[in-house]
């Protein structure tokens, strides 16, 4: 109960604390909107067919993208603060006190969302049908859930690196493109696709879009849970191997 | 001009780039020059191909172009915001050094940056995706990216500028950027934007060069295509007018009401 106490009041905590800053904020609401916009003109001119498809894509690339860079550089944000051996020595584990961080990242990404699909439907008129809504809204949940462990892990990963920010903010293309938000995934090479099948965020995507035609979702659903508690497991393990080794070498400040 | 503004101009100049362009770590530089304009080129010509719109060729070009608006937009937007970060605004406004050579010194770094940054990812672009370009375009090409990347170091200038007014200039950049990315034609022909948008973009940097280069990648002669880089030139001339004559009004405003670190 004391956990799920410390996850809930740090989801809030950093859901404030983020929404109160302009980068991860405002900026998290308006950068997918451009992106998208550019998405919408390119698909009204070429495929007008396919703009309910970029609408609820362009919509969901947003959680993703409030969550990269901003995971990236969570922990090198907290060094800066001078926060980070205080979270770190608390007696509370420390993954447990880093994942509400990233959750909050993600959920960010539902202001996202939200503002990118009022922009579609006001100037491009796009309609994006839903079908189902409980089930819309549970998928929508485990895609926020299991971006929000992805980002756990890359906060984990890149927390040797002072500019950890740049490798987040490098992941964010890549994943934009090949987990289905925009563009189908058989337009890529087959060898892009099974790398497309390992990330959580395809299944996500996969899961809104079947929820929204009314389709079955329920494995989509499942193995966007099932990755991302692995990549929770996995965050979990190296914080572990990565904090032991940065007490026993004194190199969690990096200075 | 004199030795000393002469100094201010090349030493002042590329010293300011290596102290406040933070992105100089190659931890930084290559995620962020290197990798991430190849990936902006993939995803939007996959859209275009999901789309069936424009060619390869169209997206590669574009997006070169407009990624050059990253280190010019933001290393000139730190030469304001990243003194005052480091605490050393004050100090350099205070200077009996001359403005122009100031300001204006600190921009020839960021060009060559934007230029570099833009020629690497047309050709790693280009190559990935197989576009065919002919060889005797490349040296007016190249023209082009030098000049589209001083363009868009003038309106660096102008954001710059702003900085004086306002601390967060990492959102303000990327603002810039993504509107460039939208209006410019980068990937959105322009004959297929609104008018309150495409009307707008003739009077923004990398939309008459990302045309041009688009004609010249297509074979055309640099003479068919000397008016749009007059017209990039002409641009990116303004909006460096525009953004140092700010600068200076600003300044003047932060001296007589006491505002330079209110900001």
């Amino acid at each position: 109960m004391r956990n799920v106490r410390l996850l809930a009041v740090g989801w809030v905590m950093h859901m404030k604390m983020l929404s109160t800053s302009s980068f991860n904020g405002l900026l998290a609401i308006v950068y997918p909107i451009f992106f998208a916009t550019v998405a919408f003109f390119i698909y009204q001119a070429g495929n007008e067919n396919a703009l309910a498809y970029a609408g609820l894509g362009a919509a969901v690339m947003g959680i993703w993208g409030s969550t990269s860079t901003a995971a990236g550089a969570a922990l090198q944000r907290e060094r800066w603060h001078g926060t980070l051996e205080v979270l770190v020595t608390s007696p509370a584990p420390f993954s447990l006190v880093l994942l509400p961080i990233t959750i909050a990242m993600a959920s960010i990404g539902l202001y996202s969302m939200f503002s990118t699909l009022l922009w579609g439907r006001l100037l491009f008129g796009i309609h994006v049908p839903v079908h189902d809504w409980p089930l819309f809204c549970a998928s929508i949940l485990a895609t926020i859930l299991s971006i929000g462990m992805c980002g756990f892990l890359i906060a984990v990963a890149f927390v040797r690196y002072r500019t950890a920010w740049a490798l987040g903010n490098l992941l964010e293309y890549p994943v934009w493109m090949v987990c289905g938000f925009l563009v189908p995934l058989h337009e890529f090479p087959e060898a892009v696709q099974w790398i497309s099948r390992t990330l959580a965020p395809t299944w996500g995507m996969r899961a809104i879009r079947d929820a929204s035609n009314g389709t079955p979702i329920v494995t989509d659903l499942l193995v966007c849970v099932a990755l991302g508690a692995g990549y929770m497991l996995a965050g979990v393990i190296l914080a572990e191997r990565l904090l032991r080794s940065a007490r026993a070498k004194a190199t969690l400040s990096l200075t | 001009m004199s030795l000393t503004s002469l100094r201010v101009f090349f030493i002042g100049g590329l010293l300011s780039y290596r102290a406040l362009f933070g992105w100089l770590s190659p931890w930084v530089m290559i995620p962020t020059f290197v990798i991430a304009p190849i990936f902006q080129i993939l995803l939007f010509t996959y859209i275009g191909r999901a789309a069936h719109l424009r060619s390869d060729e169209f997206y590669v070009v574009g997006n070169a172009l407009q990624y050059a608006s990253i280190p010019c937009v933001f290393a000139m937007t730190n030469t304001v915001a990243g003194e005052r970060y480091q605490s050393t605004l004050g100090a350099v406004l205070v200077t009996p050094a001359k403005r122009i050579p100031l300001f204006v010194g600190r921009s020839l770094p960021v060009i060559l940056n934007g230029f570099l940054v833009a020629a690497f990812a047309f050709a790693a672009g280009g190559a990935i995706l197989r576009i065919h370009v002919p060889a005797s375009s490349i040296p007016a090409l190249a023209l082009v990216l030098f000049v589209t990347a001083t363009a868009t170091t003038g309106l660096g200038l102008s954001t710059a500028a702003i900085a004086l007014l306002a601390r967060d200039t990492a959102t303000l950049s990327n603002i810039v950027f993504g509107t460039l990315l939208v209006v410019t034609g980068a990937n959105v022909a322009l004959e297929d934007l609104p008018g309150w948008m495409s009307t707008p973009a003739q009077g923004l940097p990398l939309t008459h060069g990302i045309e041009a280069a688009r004609r010249l990648a297509d074979g055309a002669s640099f003479g068919r295509v000397g008016g749009l880089v007059a017209a990039e030139a002409l641009v990116g001339l303004l909006w460096a007018v525009l953004g140092y004559a700010t600068i200076r009004l600003l300044e003047w405003q932060s001296r007589i009401h006491a505002t330079l670190e209110r900001a």
